[in-house]
């Protein structure tokens, strides 16, 4: 019950004001499409380096919070996802929305996203202590295999083809080890001047997620705003409290997924409120009233993609592997104050890892009042140009990479990985995996040094990296999350094959 | 999309990690390289293997770029190149990114360009922009920026 003692540190003025601006920023930024949680959060760090740690931390903590919940705004106003993790809040919030339900469908998507992540956050309070006092026993060769791991499971559970994902964790690897070696100072692949410090992780950051989403805004050319936001009428706010309550098989169903999916690393938001919506429809009595504006759906999809947040951040707080690619972004948050996940945020930094916990639980409670009285305003953003929004965040991203380290050499590392990486992504390369690679690349290279110098002078490298219960349980995970994607990706492909061949008889 | 285009980027990363395994095997002190091996030896296979398949065409993941949507990147990607690689610096950081943020919004905003509103409309957004990312980036946050030969 540590975590009581600390909640007062999420009350002080400067706390939340950061905590109340996140929440509502991130609203706004979560209903804007194309803007997806993981980029706000990436944009949003360089302003907190001149922040406390913990406070840094409730900022970003807020952002993500709230731009998961803010996309239901335009999914169920516009009929546009803010995020990914919204698509299957559109199916029943827009045409609760065209029935003239649209304040009724925000307010469930609002309370639905609160209820499911408290629960979410809770079981972080309650897991992340248990799951830190473990990694103790964890050794340079365990710490090894466990961000191999990190880089593995995100980069064939997240990505359409194994090989691919696999690249591009081992590609955010290398690029990780550019600039000087730590043990011998030795120079490894300095071609140019502006590598010579190495690759920081913010700007590299804001690159690989902003960049891409800003080409992508220029790839759809002049286009108009195409969609009118529906108007919102008075619905009170007691009648939708009952409806959720009433539908509570749909809210258990979608806070359980969606906290079960947020556990495992790599799967993330995304596909949580699918599932939850699959799933709520099949153990419905109402199912045929799915996709034509039933309050199951969204209560089933908003509280599962809510819930995911707080255990995502369980095996990142813990063991430093992220659960999505937000808690990854969020892992550069932390690491660039100097504090590392696992033991030494619980044992030398508690102030800081429950502040910003406690602030999630608070950030859920103000995310749903703001909520309601943003949505209006969040949908009205939804339609700014993409133009205007390219060039935002073009702006945004130049001066955030730059105030880094005030060097232009940031802005080129930026703009060159960012450019790669959107030609990338057109041909099955995901960015998740590279970043993962890239935070977790140091931490394996350490641990990889750290480990030999061990092995060298006791059993042996091969003994020591490959014996052991835990080094090998952690090998057969690594083995089977990559088998099992393969798996499946064949699976998929037969699948595509047969329906090919379907098509052509008929 | 045509399946050459798979060729392109599998090839240029399989020259990468070509060059990555030969930095890392021939470079000395040993020590210093025993990492970037490792990595670089799992890097080559998955990318030769990638540029394999798609030289058979079997590549399947992607959308590829299309005519329209290269041809609609194109001028943002110059523009943007030119003001991170070069405006930013020489012209000054504030007055390259007004110059750059007010070319973007002219070259995607859907707004009828021959309509004087429409521009006055761009003008006052680059403006507002510009002193937005002033107060929050030189003021609040105390960054200095290149001032070139503007500011």
């Amino acid at each position: 019950m540590e975590f009581i003692y600390y909640f007062g540190e999420v009350f002080t003025p400067t706390a939340l004001m950061l905590l109340v601006g996140g929440t509502i920023g991130g609203l706004i930024l979560g209903a804007t499409p194309g803007l997806s949680p993981t980029m706000a959060v990436a944009l949003l760090i360089p302003f907190t380096f001149r922040l406390e740690p913990a406070h840094g931390l409730i900022l970003l903590g807020a952002a993500y919070t709230s731009t998961v919940a803010g996309g239901a705004v335009s999914a169920i106003l516009l009929k546009i996802p803010g995020a990914p993790a919204n698509i299957a809040t559109t199916l029943d919030g827009h045409a609760m929305a065209m029935q003239g339900r649209g304040a009724e469908a925000l307010q469930l998507s609002f309370l639905s996203s609160a209820a499911g992540g408290i629960f979410g956050v809770l079981l972080l309070i309650f897991l992340t202590p248990m799951l830190a006092k473990w990694a103790l026993a964890f050794g340079p060769s365990h710490l090894f295999w466990l961000a191999i791991l990190g880089v593995t499971v995100i980069g064939t559970l997240d990505t359409n083809s194994v090989v691919k994902g696999l690249l591009s964790g081992c590609m955010g690897m290398w690029l990780a080890t550019i600039g000087f070696d730590d043990i011998m100072g030795a120079q490894r692949f300095i071609v140019h001047p502006s590598l010579t410090g190495g690759i920081s992780i913010v700007p590299a950051l804001i690159g690989l997620f902003a960049i891409p989403q800003v080409l992508a805004m220029f790839a759809r050319g002049r286009q108009p705003v195409g969609s009118d936001v529906i108007a919102v009428q008075k619905h009170p706010i007691g009648r939708a409290m009952r409806e959720m309550i009433r539908r509570w098989r749909a809210l258990s169903i979608g806070t359980a997924i969606g906290s079960i999916i947020g556990l495992i690393p790599g799967i993330g938001g995304q596909i949580a409120g699918l599932v939850a919506y699959d799933q709520a429809k099949k153990f419905s009595p109402e199912r045929q009233k799915f996709g034509k504006g039933h309050s199951e759906g969204v209560i089933a999809a908003e509280s599962a993609n809510n819930a995911m947040v707080g255990p995502s951040l369980v095996p990142l707080l813990t063991l430093s592997v992220p659960g999505s690619p937000t808690a990854a972004v969020l892992l550069g948050g932390l690491l660039i104050h100097g504090i590392f996940p696992g033991t030494d945020l619980f044992d030398n930094h508690p102030d800081v890892a429950w502040t910003f916990i406690n602030s999630m639980l608070i950030g859920q409670i103000l995310m749903c009042i703001f909520g309601l009285y943003v949505a209006g305003l969040a949908a009205r953003v939804a339609q700014v140009p993409q133009s205007v929004m390219a060039a935002v965040v073009l702006g945004l991203a130049v001066f955030g990479s730059y105030s880094v380290q005030n060097s232009m050499g940031d802005v080129y590392v930026m703009a060159t990985l960012g450019i790669g990486m959107f030609f990338l992504e057109r041909f099955g390369f995901t960015a998740a995996p590279l970043v993962l690679g890239l935070i977790l690349g140091p931490i394996a290279e350490a641990n990889f040094t750290q480990g030999s110098m061990i092995a060298d002078a006791t059993d042996g490298r091969f003994g020591y990296f490959f014996g052991g219960t835990l080094n090998i349980a952690l090998i057969l995970i690594v083995i089977a999350s990559v088998a099992y994607s393969a798996w499946m990706e064949i699976r998929q492909r037969r699948q595509d094959r047969a329906d090919q061949a379907k098509e052509a008889q008929a | 999309m045509r399946q050459w285009q798979h060729v392109i980027p599998s090839g240029a990363i399989a020259a990468l990690g070509l060059w990555v395994c030969y930095v890392s095997f021939t470079q000395q002190p040993a020590q210093a390289f025993l990492f970037p091996r490792l990595i670089s030896s799992v890097f080559v296979v998955l990318a030769l293997w990638t540029f394999g398949r798609a030289l058979l065409g079997l590549s399947r993941a992607g959308t590829g770029i299309g005519r329209t949507m290269f041809l609609n990147i194109l001028p943002g990607l110059i523009v943007a190149v030119i003001y991170i690689f070069w405006a930013a610096e020489v012209l000054g950081f504030y007055s390259g990114s007004a110059l750059a943020f007010f070319a973007l919004l002219s070259l995607y905003d859907p707004a009828p360009n021959d309509a004087a509103k429409s521009w006055l409309r761009r003008i006052m957004i680059t403006v507002g922009f510009i002193l937005v990312m002033y107060l929050l980036f030189a003021k609040l946050l105390s960054v200095f920026t290149p001032r070139g030969l503007f500011f």
